[in-house]
């Protein structure tokens, strides 16, 4: 049982959060998007064998946030609140 | 008689308190603090249970977890249990223990005959006979010979199984010499310590090895221990096995009652562990090793001082290493006869008083057959004996560091894999960490509590009997004569190893896959290393060079029902109940479980459900009906950019949407795909309501928490889930205003003020409501919002004014039947995971929106645009026939074979149309209006015609009615 730093809360059980994609996956907009990128922001995942940046939801409070982690060792090396950086 | 108990000594047992139990019917005599294998051992009880494949005789190996052979289930006066270990399950009066494997008795099995075939059922038999015609054939057969112990099909619980969250800045697993010692000192340190040990009193070796520590004996050392932990407030868990580190260092206790409650589990997050978990004694590589009265030399010795319990008479120890020279001392005082047999010739201890020593000599068979009877050597001398010792060396008990991820060494000078490169948060110390002497013991344990940084205390100095660690390898050896077994559980022999690695299984995995070694229950505590150390030999590489199988959890087993702790029955899925659930049980409701929610499904109790159903459908058209719809969806969106929010979310344009309004609408998925329906409500300019459907409610709000969080940023909007702040009550049917109307609701109903798709505000006995024209039986319908908690008067007084109006409650059921006969869609049933929305009719916002939506670019694929895709349909089937089911597909034929169109996704009686109504995904169906199409259901093909979906008021004159 692996322990995430939740920015809000602090350190939580694993089970208490759901993945949320890869951080940086950043969504191309309008209908006529080259069908590759939009296939590849849809289906197209890194799965790094190392450090990984990957957006977490901590589903007891609501908030995601950016999570770095290690996917062979299981260390987190950071996590921090997503604080608007794509807002519109 | 060969063993026996001694009329004095044994450390753990309480000759005060005699008890009785039964073994295979016949009963058994013991002290307090027997195990069974101890108990079963003074009576002289040599068979005790059959080996899983070959069913031969076995006897008590160990006295421990490591337990091969000693399998009993247990029940009378105990929790029944199957597959325990005899050697760690304490005897208690009136237990009722049977052997496994084994019929009537471990003495006298019916399936013993087996092992004169032996020869022709070799490891990988099962892969290579039983494959033509067809495993299924023989596999009731075999799984009926197989298997270990009886499941009681009629256990219950005694209880829920407690489950206990701990903290603490060490946790020591072991309290054996180095665990004490560890824990001493970090107690000393100021720092908070869990001591934990899977034997009911602490102590580990030193409860049957000699030894003197700080000028004391082992067992006033021990107790001074103990004594100062709980005065320090220090956790001590007897009785308690650690089976497995998960990540981040999470261990996982079991902690074992001898009282009938279920055992515990307990979830520890240490700050620092300490490993003192010892080491496992090995066999030795001989012809018929496995024969009952051969036995691990520590046990022999572990029975002897514990219980007063001396194994045999006659006795030869075969040994390759200096700890088995304090066993034969131990036994030679008691009277008994020992020969001890060292493999090596050099470098051994000075010979124990009264022992004959044959040193350079190994044994080579053993013969017998219920009982040892006599050993070969490797000269061809021949030992009459009852009872054979065997100490093949020391496997540390290293599966903890293993599961943490954690590297082993292979250390040549003391045969065995050590812990490697060190693990964060994770100190090995004692046996565990290849320790022999105490004064090795004692500096580990020092150097594994000091690594956490504190401050150092005295570090425990023995005075006593050094142990030696010198040991030669014997490890079996290719091309051996006779059988010679490495698994004793699994029935694996040296024979079975060159089998697999004559066949290219030759890796370590694959080793153990093919032959089963250490997949037993045991997990090959005890055959693992010498079976991995045979397929070196066999392949000429090292034992580092063929390494070791993945370590996993659990160490030891653990009850299922430690896991499910209180989350068993109602608990293990908790369903969300409705504010007004006793009213509707009262009023004779039916409940079912619909997408995680308990509702009505019908009303009028149980007898003949479908009638009552199809009652309030036909009703429900006629007058006026209640439903209670408290489940739908009610997020809030609140905020600046809220009408922008919502439009990004819905696949159609909601901004536009005027105050005071409601629209229906689809959310999409980014593959296009639609996920969810429902009405929107706008508030005001900065509030909307989504109405999503009642199982979709946690999935939205996450939705929409995902998007606001990482599009539109914290100021942009706010989502707040009132779903379960407010009742729902819904009133429905051609009388359904006049019923309100006799209300004071403080709102005017006229329909030039509350059209269809408008919402209103009034109030009820002084609380806020909330009116929405929404409907979704195509009748004039009103959704009336109110506290969830002052819902039961308004309920009331609309079931006692609708008297008058004939009203009728109806269930979700029935409802369902309603909104079929419209045509309206439930998602997830009419639909599926690769429905899009103009598959649905709706296409208007895909041909005309310009703004971004979610899903968007994905229904412009080849995919979306594909010609024959599923569309939603209608079906009619000829007069007088019953309805379709649901599921049954609309077939083509093509070249003479059948292939699907499409499905029925809802099929209902309708009582009002007297006739059966049905909707269904089918291809090009939108175009295809009129067309008759083959439907198979079971083998069984019928007719139906393709139609518009909605059957009922298609033009919905109804609404305004
Ligand atoms: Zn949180």
């Amino acid at each position: 049982m692996q322990l995430f730093p939740c920015p809000f809360c602090g350190s939580r059980d694993e089970t208490e959060f759901h993945y949320g994609g890869d951080a940086g996956n950043i969504r191309p907009d309008g209908a006529e998007v080259p069908i590759d990128r939009w296939a590849d922001y849809l289906y197209l995942r890194t799965n790094p064998k190392g450090t990984a940046r990957e957006i977490w939801v901590h589903m007891n409070c609501g908030e995601f946030f950016v999570m770095e982690r290690d996917t062979v060792t299981h260390k987190v090396l950071s996590s921090a609140a997503l604080g608007g950086e794509h807002a519109a | 008689m060969t063993a026996s108990r001694l009329a004095t000594g044994g450390s753990a047992i309480d000759r005060s308190r005699p008890i009785r139990f039964s073994f295979d019917g016949a009963t058994v005599h013991g002290y307090a603090g027997d195990t069974i294998a101890s108990a079963l051992l003074a009576g002289d009880v040599a068979v005790v249970g059959r080996s899983f494949k070959y069913h031969r005789p076995r006897g008590i190996w160990s006295a421990g977890v490591e337990e091969p052979n000693a399998l009993v289930d247990v029940g009378g006066s105990v929790p029944t249990t199957p597959n325990t270990r005899a050697t760690t399950e304490p005897a208690r009066d009136g237990l009722v223990a049977r052997s496994v494997n084994a019929a009537p008795s471990a003495l006298a099995d019916r399936n013993a005959f087996l092992d004169r075939f032996a020869r022709f059922i070799p490891a990988a038999f099962y892969y290579k006979t039983f494959m033509w015609p067809d495993w299924h054939r023989f596999e009731p057969r075999i799984r009926a010979m197989a298997g270990l112990g009886k499941v009681d099909a009629g256990w219950t619980s005694a209880g829920t199984a407690d489950q206990i969250n701990h903290h603490c800045d060490v946790l020591v697993v072991g309290a054996g010499p180095a665990g004490l010692a560890a824990v001493r000192l970090a107690s000393g340190a100021g720092l908070s310590v869990m001591l934990v040990d899977d034997q009911p009193k602490p102590g580990g070796s030193l409860g049957h090895r000699a030894g003197e520590i700080d000028g004391k004996p082992a067992a006033a050392w021990i107790a001074e221990t103990v004594a100062e932990l709980a005065a320090a407030g220090q956790l001590i868990l007897p009785s308690t096995t650690a089976f497995g580190i998960y990540d981040h260092n999470l261990v996982g206790l079991n902690q074992r009652h001898c009282d009938g409650r279920p055992d515990t589990l307990w979830r520890v997050r240490p700050r620092q562990i300490v490993l003192a978990t010892g080491a496992i004694e090995r066999p030795l590589p001989f012809a018929n090793n496995d024969l009952p009265g051969i036995m691990s030399a520590d046990a022999a010795l572990a029975y002897l001082r514990r219980h007063a319990v001396l194994v045999g008479r006659r006795i030869v120890l075969a040994t390759n290493n200096d700890s088995a020279y304090e066993v034969a001392t131990a036994l030679a005082e008691v009277g008994a006869d020992v020969t001890l047999v060292d493999i090596r010739r050099d470098g051994t201890p000075p010979t124990p008083a009264n022992v004959g020593l044959v040193k350079g000599r190994a044994l080579t068979s053993a013969t017998g057959k219920l009982r040892v009877d006599g050993v070969t050597l490797d000269d061809g001398t021949r030992l009459g004996t009852d009872c054979v010792l065997i100490s093949g060396g020391w496997t540390p008990t290293i599966h903890l560091f293993g599961q943490a991820k954690g590297k082993l060494a292979w250390s040549e000078a003391r045969a065995a894999f050590l812990p490697g490169d060190p693990v964060d948060g994770i100190a090995v110390a004692g046996a565990a960490a290849g320790a022999v002497s105490l004064s090795e013991v004692f500096a580990g344990a020092g150097n594994a509590v000091t690594s956490s940084g504190q401050k150092k205390a005295a570090i425990p100095h023995s005075t006593g009997l050094e142990a030696t660690g010198g040991i030669t390898a014997a490890w079996p050896m290719p091309g051996s004569k006779g059988r010679i077994w490495i698994d004793y559980q699994n029935d694996v022999t040296v024979k079975d190893v060159e089998l697999a690695a004559r066949e290219n299984f030759v890796s370590v995995e694959h080793l153990k896959r093919y032959t089963t070694l250490g997949m037993a229950t045991d997990q090959g505590k005890t055959s693992n290393l010498p079976g991995l150390a045979l397929m070196a030999g066999i392949t000429g590489r090292t034992v580092p060079e063929v390494g070791t199988t993945t370590y996993r959890p659990p160490f030891t087993p653990v009850p299922l029902a430690s896991f499910a702790g209180a989350r068993v029955g109602e608990l293990m899925a908790p369903v969300r109940r409705l504010p007004l659930e006793t009213i509707h049980r009262a009023n004779g409701a039916v409940f079912q479980e619909y997408g995680g929610w308990l509702r009505p499904a019908h009303y009028g109790g149980n007898a003949d459900a479908e009638r009552s159903i199809a009652d309030e459908a036909r009703r429900a058209r006629q007058s006026v009906a209640l439903f209670d719809g408290s489940t739908l969806g009610k997020i809030e969106v609140i905020g600046p950019q809220a009408a922008a929010f919502v439009d990004f979310l819905y696949y159609n344009t909601m901004s536009t949407l005027k105050p005071g309004r409601c629209r229906y609408g689809f959310m999409l998925s980014e593959n296009g795909v639609v996920f969810d329906d429902g009405v929107l409500v706008r508030l005001d300019e900065q509030r909307f309501v989504v109405s999503c459907s009642s199982s979709h409610v946690a999935a939205v709000h996450a939705r929409l928490e995902e998007w606001r969080q990482d599009r539109f940023g914290r100021g942009a909007v706010y989502i707040h889930n009132a779903t379960s702040d407010m009742a729902t009550l819904t009133v429905s049917g051609p009388n359904a205003r006049k019923l309100l109307e006799t209300l004071d609701l403080g709102l005017s109903l006229d329909d030039s003020d509350l059209p269809h798709m408008a919402v209103g505000h009034g109030t009820y006995a002084g609380d806020e409501v909330r009116v929405a024209r929404v409907s979704f039986t195509g009748d004039r319908s009103y959704e009336i919002s109110i506290r969830a908690d002052r819902a039961e008067p308004l309920w009331a007084q609309l079931r006692r004014a609708g008297q008058a109006f004939d009203v009728v409650v109806i269930g979700l059921e029935a409802l369902m039947i309603l909104r079929a006969e419209k045509g309206f869609i439930v998602i997830g049933k009419d639909t599926d995971g690769t429905t899009l929305p103009h598959d649905l009719g709706v296409d208007g916002p895909r041909a005309k929106r310009q703004s971004e939506f979610v899903g968007r670019r994905s229904l412009f694929t080849e995919e979306a645009a594909r010609d024959n895709r599923m569309q939603l349909v209608g079906l009619a089937v000829p007069q007088g026939e019953a309805p379709l089911a649901t599921g049954a597909h609309g077939i083509k034929r093509i070249d003479g074979g059948l292939r699907s169109q499409g499905f029925v996704t809802s099929s209902y009686q309708s009582p009002t149309l007297g006739r059966p109504v049905a909707l269904g995904l089918i291809e090009r169906g939108a175009a295809r209006h009129g067309e008759t199409i083959e439907i198979q259901h079971l083998g069984k093909i019928r007719t139906a015609t393709i139609a518009p979906p909605c059957a009922f008021d298609p033009a919905g004159d109804r609404l305004h009615a």
